[in-house]
């Protein structure tokens, strides 16, 4: 095995495992879209690295963590709902991001579906320190998500500050997608938020199951569509949604199966 | 002190304001530690709005003085469990205390239901987890909105029939929001009646005396219908 594809391989098993794990939340929270739509914002982010010559990856945090202020702040203030507000900044995002990169098609190109042959031992450390951190701190906050999601009141009244929860939350999430993007892109890494957890969804009675199996799918999505993208030389970002989609296919046969025989 | 009197909870003259609009005005009133108080009132009165604020929740005026050490256990009207693949077992123990005490003192004997998901409950087996969860923490205060929401009639009763019971063997303090007059006779010791202000405060036993229902009710209304129906 090339480094280059061991990069991709590690890389790919932390951000699966995160994203799987923190999707699933965001899925319950019906912010399934939020995660989607954060990853594009990251795009302006890229196009900046590129322009100036500095990692894109660092461009993409700072854009993603902003993003997630404006949007957090936004919200509290108009009560208009996360998944509006970020439907409309994420297109701005992207609109930026385009006009950004003007006619470096290539740079666009890897941005968008990413590119494993640029992933480097410094961007494998940061995606297993990221994804680790990012899981054990949504781990602390995971009951107190859940509750507010029963119902807000029923959080705050135990002492549970929902607002910065929220807030916390949505950073921990940009973290992932921000460091997914070198895998699949910034248009396909909300796929691997939302798909490993709605196939969870599926099979699942309890939350400890639907949290588990969510980060096996979110691996299993992201390690096998690495590999058969670097087998057969396509970019990564697309062959993971379809081996996504197909766990997903099965979780949905299985659900189906068990309904009509039982 | 509040506690010196037997009072677990004085109210004085709060008033709660949001958009431009009053909910709450000059309510005042107290609440005797170990007695259940009912809170009645039209739609849009202000019940759960005085929840929320006894729970400062909301911003307000005036004064709301709790007893030292007081533990309070809550359960909204509405909760969205149909989403959440959560067991009962996960749910009591989000609490940090002893959920199988709890799920007796709810009459949920049969424990097979620690495995099953919170979506697929029945309207009281939802209300009594709820209420179970609220007493994991041992509370001495129990403030319910409207703690049958979602249940059948049948099971209405039994419900408040286990409320008096809890409230006896374990010294609980209860508000319960109701629109149910036989349910604040039978089972409270005391009503507040509200729309917006305080419009009767005293023991629940005087919920059948005409005056007192007029006061809470406004001026009777007659209506004329022929004879033989």
């Amino acid at each position: 095995m090339s480094e280059v594809i061991l990069y991709s391989v590690v890389t790919a098993v932390f951000v699966g495992i995160s994203a799987g794990y923190l999707g699933s939340l965001m899925v319950l929270e019906k912010m399934a879209l939020v995660g989607d739509a954060l990853s594009h914002v990251a795009l302006p982010g890229l196009a900046i690295g590129i322009i100036f010559n500095f990692d894109p990856l660092i461009g993409a945090f700072a854009f993603l963590f902003i993003s997630a202020i404006v949007i957090w702040h936004l919200q509290r203030v108009t009560k208009i709902s996360f998944e509006a507000l970020v439907g409309a900044m994420f297109t701005f995002a992207l609109a930026t991001g385009i006009l950004l990169m003007g006619d470096d098609l290539e740079a666009l190109e890897e941005a968008l579906f990413g590119d494993i042959t640029q992933v480097t031992a410094m961007h494998v450390g940061a995606a297993v320190i990221i994804s680790i951190g990012a899981i054990l701190l949504t781990r602390v906050l995971y009951k107190k998500v859940v509750l507010a999601m029963i119902s807000e009141d029923l959080a705050i009244s135990k002492g549970i500050n929902v607002a910065k929860t929220n807030l916390l939350y949505l950073f921990l999430v940009s973290l992932v997608v921000a460091i997914g993007i070198q895998i699949v892109g910034t248009l396909l890494v909300g796929f691997l938020v939302i798909v490993p957890a709605i196939a969870a969804r599926n099979l699942s009675t309890n939350m400890h199951r639907y949290v588990m199996l969510s980060a096996v799918f979110g691996l299993a999505a992201a390690v096998s569509g690495v590999l058969l993208a670097s087998y057969f030389g396509q970019p990564p970002g697309p062959v993971v949604v379809f081996t996504g989609i197909t766990i997903f296919a099965v979780t949905v046969l299985v659900n189906w199966r068990k309904k009509y025989t039982t | 002190m509040v506690d010196a009197n037997g009072y677990i909870l004085k109210v004085s003259n709060i008033g709660v304001n949001l958009q431009n609009q009053t909910l709450l005005d000059h309510v005042s009133f107290s609440v005797k530690k170990g007695t259940t108080m009912a809170i009645l009132g039209p739609n849009g009165a202000g019940k759960t709005v005085l929840l929320r604020t006894l729970l400062n929740l909301l911003p307000h005026t005036g004064s709301i003085e709790w007893t030292e050490k007081v533990k309070i256990g809550y359960v909204p009207q509405y909760v969205t469990v149909s989403d959440v693949p959560m067991s009962v077992k996960e749910f009591l123990s989000i609490g940090k205390g002893n959920y199988i005490e709890a799920l007796d003192s709810v009459r949920l004997t049969d424990k097979s239901i620690l495995n099953k998901r919170l979506g697929v409950l029945s309207g009281g087996q939802l209300r009594r987890v709820l209420i179970a969860w609220a007493l994991t923490d041992r509370p001495n205060v129990l403030l319910l909105d409207e703690p049958t929401t979602g249940v059948d009639m049948d099971s209405e009763e039994p419900i408040y029939l286990m409320l008096n019971d809890i409230k006896k063997t374990q010294k609980i303090t209860i508000l319960l929001i109701t629109h149910n007059i036989h349910i604040v006779q039978e089972y409270a010791d005391d009503l507040l009646a509200l729309n917006k202000c305080v419009t009767y405060c005293g023991p629940s036993s005087e919920i059948g005396k005409p005056n007192i229902q007029k006061q809470i009710y406004g001026e009777t209304v007659c209506v004329e219908t022929q004879k033989g129906e």
